[in-house]
């Protein structure tokens, strides 16, 4: 788990893609359904189920079993991973209340923020916050920020990312530059890692992503990132929270959080942390997300 | 033209060669022609299905203008393929009504939004054709000199079109396989010739050389040089080629004929033009020979002469009485005489043979069968028994043996004279019946000339072979009607 995406609920229905349709079953397949199948059909107490938005980090799937499980000793519950396609996905999944936690993007909490609260903010070199890049290929010396991207292909990574499309798009118009019209063409991805992929391969000359993912990316498949290049980083924002329903109670709630703040005191615990490239949890505060709330003010949506 | 003049050995062999290497070539041609359409058909067939496919899944995307899914379904195709695999496109791409790209698998080549008509020959004649299809079928597109074969599909769902979907095959994959499977069928080619072309040779040697044999056997015979005789097993079969070496055996036997033939004759005109030359000469010695006689007689007659004189005349006489008999010799008179050959005559010839025969201390076989009535002259055929039997014992060694047969045999009296050849064989039996050749010394030669004058003068025959150590001269004397 190396790495989370602007884990959101993600409002705004994306095409399912075929990574992801794959990465699901397989979570289903592996650890998920032995463990919480006879829960789920046994147990007194409702089954507690966790939303992943879709942005992961390939090949993510044992981790989040790995995790899953460890999770189900320590809370002596069963959990339901579900992971979904894009943001609007998990975020529809939170309002129809499909879900009682979820990992989101800090874009789509402010969207949910009447709906959820904050239950803890993951620790990314020690601190909670990321930023947002804006990469080209490697071998593009031309480029050397924002502003000579214009009239290129540009990729974002998904409408309710913060990183891969709100904060490129509020760079632009402090710049003056009206984002609709910025770039000649721009389309989605629908994955951080895939935008990356996308500026690797050529198919964009420019793409915004998320810093935790491409840093991951750097570290897993150094092929891959090594044909991009940074040449715009963003402010520091919130980094994206882990959040409860409203409706969850408070006991749940109180013990999900203990876990999370406590999790990297545990041997195994720590160990997974590792593996997200996390440090640990912090139980965070909604002013941290006070730049991706000004940001969506100046677009008109707060 | 000198190949047309070439031996038969060299021009069969050479033109079946010929023959089997334009055929392997036409075949060997015509595979990889077929080989060469085949791969095309496979490609063709491979774009067809791949387009189909992708049609179905990019509608949608592009309809939504979702760039990323539609670059994902395209690279799907190139998932862990091989590179040199020809029957995949090296190329995937859409093009828009503009003619700009939307979409590609090689973006860094082929970028998104660049305009087709700009990215290099190939794509600005594929832009060009673009422009003109219409419909919803798939389009075969391969240019003069291109190094791509395009296949164009429209992205289209009913009629409803949003973009062009171009396969590009490069001809730069295609064109190897193609070589190595030229290579392949000259390899064979090359086999087969190498196992043909040497059995030709052998055949076409086979067939040629009893031709050329034939051949030149007739051009020896025909220039006069030695004839041979063709073995047996030059060419045992009976085919065409055979039949000729049987004509030409036919050929041969009729020109030996012909030249025995001619030998006989002209030794026959010689013999007989020497007998009248020699006749004439002997008729004009014979005439003042009778004269000087008969005055050499009227001489002594009177008497009355020196004993001088006497002794002198005798000379003269004896003298010329020995010319006297070496031209009778020379005129040969066969019918001098009209007393038939009967056995009186025979036992005189034995008579007259047997001091010599004794005096050699040689065997002598007699064996004499004659007819009642011979109506052969007794002094011609005396003449001729004599000759011979002389001859044979004077040719044969000291207690040799000499035979004389005589016997009728149809319509014919047969002689039959044999002697042992001894250490000397006669000579060239060409010759044995002309005047003054003689086997021996102290003949005159002329007896068995004269033998073979009065044979003639009977219209008879007489041969003259040596076989197995005996010398033969047989005489056949036609036996005649008696004579009123």
């Amino acid at each position: 788990m190396t790495h989370k995406k602007d884990v959101v609920l993600s409002p705004g229905g994306n095409p399912l893609r075929r990574r992801t349709l794959a990465s699901l079953v397989g979570l289903a397949l592996g650890g998920g359904l032995t463990s919480w199948g006879p829960a789920s059909r046994g147990a007194t107490r409702p089954l507690v189920r966790m939303g992943f938005t879709p942005a992961f980090v390939h090949d993510q799937h044992a981790l989040l079993a790995d995790w899953r499980a460890y999770m189900e000793r320590r809370l002596g519950f069963a959990l339901e991973f579900k992971q979904r396609d894009s943001y609007r996905e998990t975020m529809d999944l939170l309002r129809l209340r499909q879900i009682d936690f979820a990992w989101v993007c800090d874009y789509p909490y402010l969207h949910l923020r009447d709906l959820v609260r904050l239950l803890a903010v993951p620790l990314y070199k020690g601190r909670p916050y990321y930023r947002s890049f804006v990469i080209v290929a490697a071998g593009n010396k031309a480029v050397t920020g924002l502003k000579d991207l214009k009239n290129s292909v540009f990729a974002y990574a998904d409408p309710l990312s913060n990183t891969g499309y709100l904060s490129p798009r509020y760079a632009l118009r402090r710049m003056g530059e009206d984002p609709q019209h910025f770039f000649r063409k721009t389309f989605f991805t629908w994955s951080h890692k895939k935008v990356v992929e996308a500026v690797a391969w050529g198919m964009a000359q420019g793409g915004a992503v998320d810093s935790y993912i491409w840093e991951t990316l750097d570290r897993i498949d150094p092929a891959l990132t090594r044909r991009t290049r940074i040449v715009e980083r963003s402010p520091e924002y919130g980094f994206p929270p882990f959040v409860a329903h409203r409706d969850v109670a408070p006991a749940l709630f109180e013990q999900m959080q203990n876990f999370m703040l406590t999790m990297h005191q545990d041997p195994e615990g720590a160990a997974i942390l590792g593996r997200l490239y996390l440090d640990g949890f912090t139980r965070g505060e909604p002013g941290m997300y006070d730049g991706v709330a000004e940001m969506m003010r100046a677009f008109g949506e707060l | 033209m000198k190949l047309f003049h070439l031996s038969l050995r060299y021009k069969l062999p050479l033109w079946g060669s010929l023959l089997i290497v334009v055929s392997v070539a036409a075949v060997s041609m015509a595979l990889m022609l077929k080989a060469y359409e085949d791969l095309r058909q496979d490609v063709r067939t491979s774009a067809s299905g791949l387009a189909h496919l992708l049609n179905r899944t990019l509608f949608p995307a592009l309809l939504h203008d979702d760039v990323w899914r539609a670059f994902e379904q395209i690279n799907a195709v190139y998932a862990g393929q091989g590179a040199g695999n020809p029957i995949r496109p090296e190329a995937i791409f859409v093009v828009d009504g503009a003619g700009q790209i939307v979409v590609s698998s090689h973006p860094e080549r082929l970028p998104v939004l660049a305009r087709l008509d700009s990215l290099g020959r190939d794509h600005a004649a594929l832009a060009a054709a673009l422009k003109d299809l219409s419909g919803t079928a798939l389009t075969d597109l391969d240019f003069p000199g291109a190094a791509h074969r395009f296949f164009a599909l429209p992205v289209h769902e009913e009629s409803a079109r949003v973009g062009m979907l171009v396969l590009a095959y490069s001809k730069d994959v295609f064109q190897p396989r193609f070589r190595g499977l030229a290579l392949y069928g000259i390899l064979v080619g090359g086999l087969v010739l190498a196992v043909l072309l040497p059995l030709n040779w052998y055949w076409g040697q086979r067939m040629a050389r009893p031709l050329v044999d034939l051949a030149r056997r007739m051009g020896r015979a025909v220039h006069g040089g030695p004839r041979e005789e063709p073995p047996r097993d030059v060419y045992p079969f009976r085919d065409e080629l055979g039949q000729l070496f049987e004509a030409y055996d036919a050929m041969l036997e009729e020109m030996r004929q012909k030249a025995l033939l001619e030998r006989e004759l002209l030794q026959s005109e010689r013999l007989s033009a020497i007998g009248r030359l020699a006749a004439g000469i002997a008729h004009e010695v014979n005439n003042p020979l009778g004269g000087m006689l008969l005055a050499l007689d009227t001489l002594k007659a009177r008497g009355g002469l020196p004993p001088q004189a006497d002794k002198t005349l005798s000379m003269l006489e004896r003298g010329l009485k020995q010319i006297q008999e070496t031209v009778a010799a020379l005129l040969v008179q066969s019918r001098e005489s009209g007393r038939t050959l009967g056995n009186e005559d025979l036992e005189d010839v034995r008579t007259l043979i047997q001091p010599q025969v004794l005096k050699k201390s040689q065997r002598l076989d007699w064996r004499v069968e004659l007819p009642p009535h011979t109506g052969l002259p007794a002094a011609a055929c005396r003449q001729i028994l004599i000759n011979l039997l002389l001859n044979a014992v004077q040719a044969t060694a000291e207690g040799g043996h000499v035979g004389l047969s005589v016997v009728p045999a149809a319509g014919s009296l047969r002689f039959l004279v044999v002697n042992d050849a001894g250490a000397t064989p006669p000579g060239p039996l060409e010759h044995l019946f002309e005047p003054f050749v003689s086997g021996r010394e102290g003949g005159h030669g002329l007896g068995l000339w004269v033998t073979y004058q009065i044979v003639q003068q009977l219209e008879g025959s007489l041969t003259a072979e040596c076989r197995d150590g005996q010398v033969r001269f047989e005489v056949w004397l036609p036996l005649q009607a008696e004579e009123t």
